[in-house]
């Protein structure tokens, strides 16, 4: 079985229109949707949800007034300073239990955390494998990580071969957890400086994970010289450029439409379609 | 006054709203902006700042002293992120997990556990012209933001506007960088992708009492789904910026909407002067009730 992970970095720079077009065109696969705390993918593959489960985080703590001696010593302690004259700030609480562990009284105690909820879907592409995480929730690591181990799962109980995931922006810790294990992380760049400055960035993340990586950009003739400069980059670093798609506002009537594009009549479809092969290639596929 | 501008979905043009702002207001108060997209901070492209200090932001990973360390397990049972392991006849850390709360340190029955520093990034202060500029950069493969993201947020400069840069999503660096703040701007898009991370910002924003507005920008004629949500909400449309091929050209090259022409400059002092207003209107509010 092999995975490929689209990511960026910035955000906004096309990962989930790209994805949106591999799930059209690859065969044989799942579909997963990493970016859980702002989740875009289903609004491209009208999904049915047939499995609808809870995400349960880490559970937070509560303090029962009943019990506390208003000692002081769980505040001494918090590290988040969530405890604040014998109440717990949710928000602030960073889930580690020093306090429950602590508290001499036993007026700490664990409160069970709805984080948010995952789902697998059918669409007319195939299985999809998704998640919301709840407000202004934490954990969203961990709930990548849950939607992955969905993901293989059904892969292997319906001998699918593929798995083609939507990933966060960002470097920090759910587009690590979306990284870990990949095949290939498929890095799609935009020609503006600020997307530039974080291609670098994720690069080094995903090479810091021993994850392979390939650099495809978007937009590429909205700044050629940029384009240039990224094609020059990814020499430099021998990181392969496998794909150059370009401007069309067909793109995001597409989204307005809520289709993928390679379903709708663009220049850009081409472009899209020779990336796909090339990460097949990449993939071994 | 605080303002944070965040967004939900990536690349709608936070950054390129939030240095407009701060540009355009420089010349009229003491001007603090915060990047608190720590783990792709960009603020820096578009105010060319001078760094003139740089602070090393650790978090305090456990240490373990074999020489006292029995084995209990006591340190791998107290932690909640799974960051040690008892395995044979030694702990192992994994400080990429640790949130550093002290725990294990705290409950080691025989002292064995020492804090040793980990650094997860820097916090970098400087000045771009007249504003004092500050931003915080997460070491590549660090997976925990939020204390890099407090560590940026402490910098508000003495009254003055202080302009927070938020990252793209809902959860906790987002969290981090817009709580505590007078106000968030959220800048979206007006597309399907646009329109529902937008409605997942709104219930994070109001989730933390902060009172927000909307912009709106790649506004186009007939586009208006952004307007209609608002409206459903209660939310006011503060700005439009229109879909604009010269204007992403601009920030392609790192041009702020601000410097890219003079017009802009005196609709993002506009902008401030309706958010005060909109400041008031709640504070007043809540004094009522």
């Amino acid at each position: 079985m092999k995975e490929v992970t689209v990511i960026s970095g910035k955000g906004g720079t096309g990962k989930t229109s790209i994805t949106g077009s591999f799930a059209v065109l690859a065969q044989n696969h799942v579909l997963v949707d990493c970016d859980v705390d702002a989740a875009n993918l289903h609004l491209l593959l009208d999904p049915e949800i047939q499995v609808r489960k809870n995400f349960w985080g880490m559970p937070k703590v509560e303090i029962d007034p009943q019990k506390c001696t208003g000692c002081g010593l769980c505040e001494e302690l918090c590290r988040f300073g969530a405890v604040k004259q014998g109440r717990v700030d949710q928000m602030s609480c960073e889930g580690c239990r020093v306090c429950y562990h602590a508290c001499p009284e036993g007026a700490v105690r664990l409160v069970e955390n709805l984080a948010g909820e995952w789902f697998i879907s059918r669409t007319r592409y195939g299985p999809f494998v998704h998640a919301r995480l709840g407000v202004a929730q934490d954990n969203s690591g961990k709930l990548v990580a849950e939607v992955r181990r969905q993901a293989r799962s059904l892969a292997e109980r319906e001998g699918r071969e593929l798995i083609i995931t939507d990933g966060p922006p960002g470097i920090g810790c759910p587009v690590i957890s979306a990284l870990g294990g990949t095949d290939l992380a498929l890095v799609v760049v935009e020609p503006t400086l600020s997307s530039i400055h974080d291609l670098v960035r994720v690069i080094r993340l995903a090479e810091h994970f021993g994850v392979k990586t390939a650099v495809c950009i978007n937009k590429w003739d909205i700044n050629p010289r940029n384009s240039r400069t990224v094609e020059i980059m990814c020499r430099d670093m021998d990181i392969p450029l496998i794909g150059r798609v370009g401007y069309d506002p067909a793109v995001i009537a597409a989204a307005m439409e809520r289709k993928p594009v390679v379903q709708v009549m663009s220049a850009v479809v081409d472009d899209i379609v020779s990336l796909w092969h090339c990460v097949e290639r990449q993939l071994g596929i | 006054m605080i303002i944070s501008v965040a967004s939900g979905k990536g690349g709608t043009g936070k950054t390129t709203v939030a240095t407009s702002m701060a540009l355009a207001l420089q010349a009229c108060d003491h001007v603090t902006f915060l990047d608190c997209d720590v783990e792709e901070p960009n603020g820096h492209i578009f105010l060319n700042p001078e760094f003139t200090e740089t602070e090393n932001i650790y978090i305090e990973v456990p240490k373990i002293d074999p020489g006292k360390c029995n084995l209990c397990g006591r340190c791998a049972e107290v932690c909640a992120f799974n960051a040690l392991l008892v395995a044979g006849e030694a702990v192992i850390t994994f400080p990429e997990l640790c949130h550093g709360c002290g725990g294990c340190r705290y409950f080691c029955p025989v002292g064995a556990i020492s804090p040793e520093p980990k650094q997860i990034g820097t916090v970098e202060r400087g000045v771009a012209g007249r504003l004092a500029f500050v931003r915080g950069r997460l070491e590549v493969g660090a997976a925990l933001s939020p204390p890099l993201v407090d560590a940026v947020r402490k910098n508000r400069g003495p009254g003055g506007i202080t302009i927070v840069d938020a990252p793209p999503g809902t959860s906790c660096p987002v969290i981090h960088s817009v709580r505590g703040t007078d106000f968030c701007l959220l800048v979206t898009e007006p597309t399907p992708f646009g329109l529902n991370d937008l409605d997942l910002a709104v219930q994070m924003v109001r989730s933390l009492g902060v009172p927000c507005g909307v912009l709106i920008n790649r506004a186009r004629e007939g586009w208006g789904i952004i307007e209609k949500y608002c409206r459903q909400e209660g939310i006011t449309v503060m700005m439009k910026i229109p879909l604009s091929q010269e204007i992403a050209e601009a920030y392609s090259r790192g041009v702020s909407l601000a410097k890219f022409d003079r017009g802009w400059n005196d609709a993002f002092k506009q902008l401030y002067r309706e958010i005060g207003g909109l400041v008031a209107n709640e504070r007043s509010h809540c004094n009522q009730r």
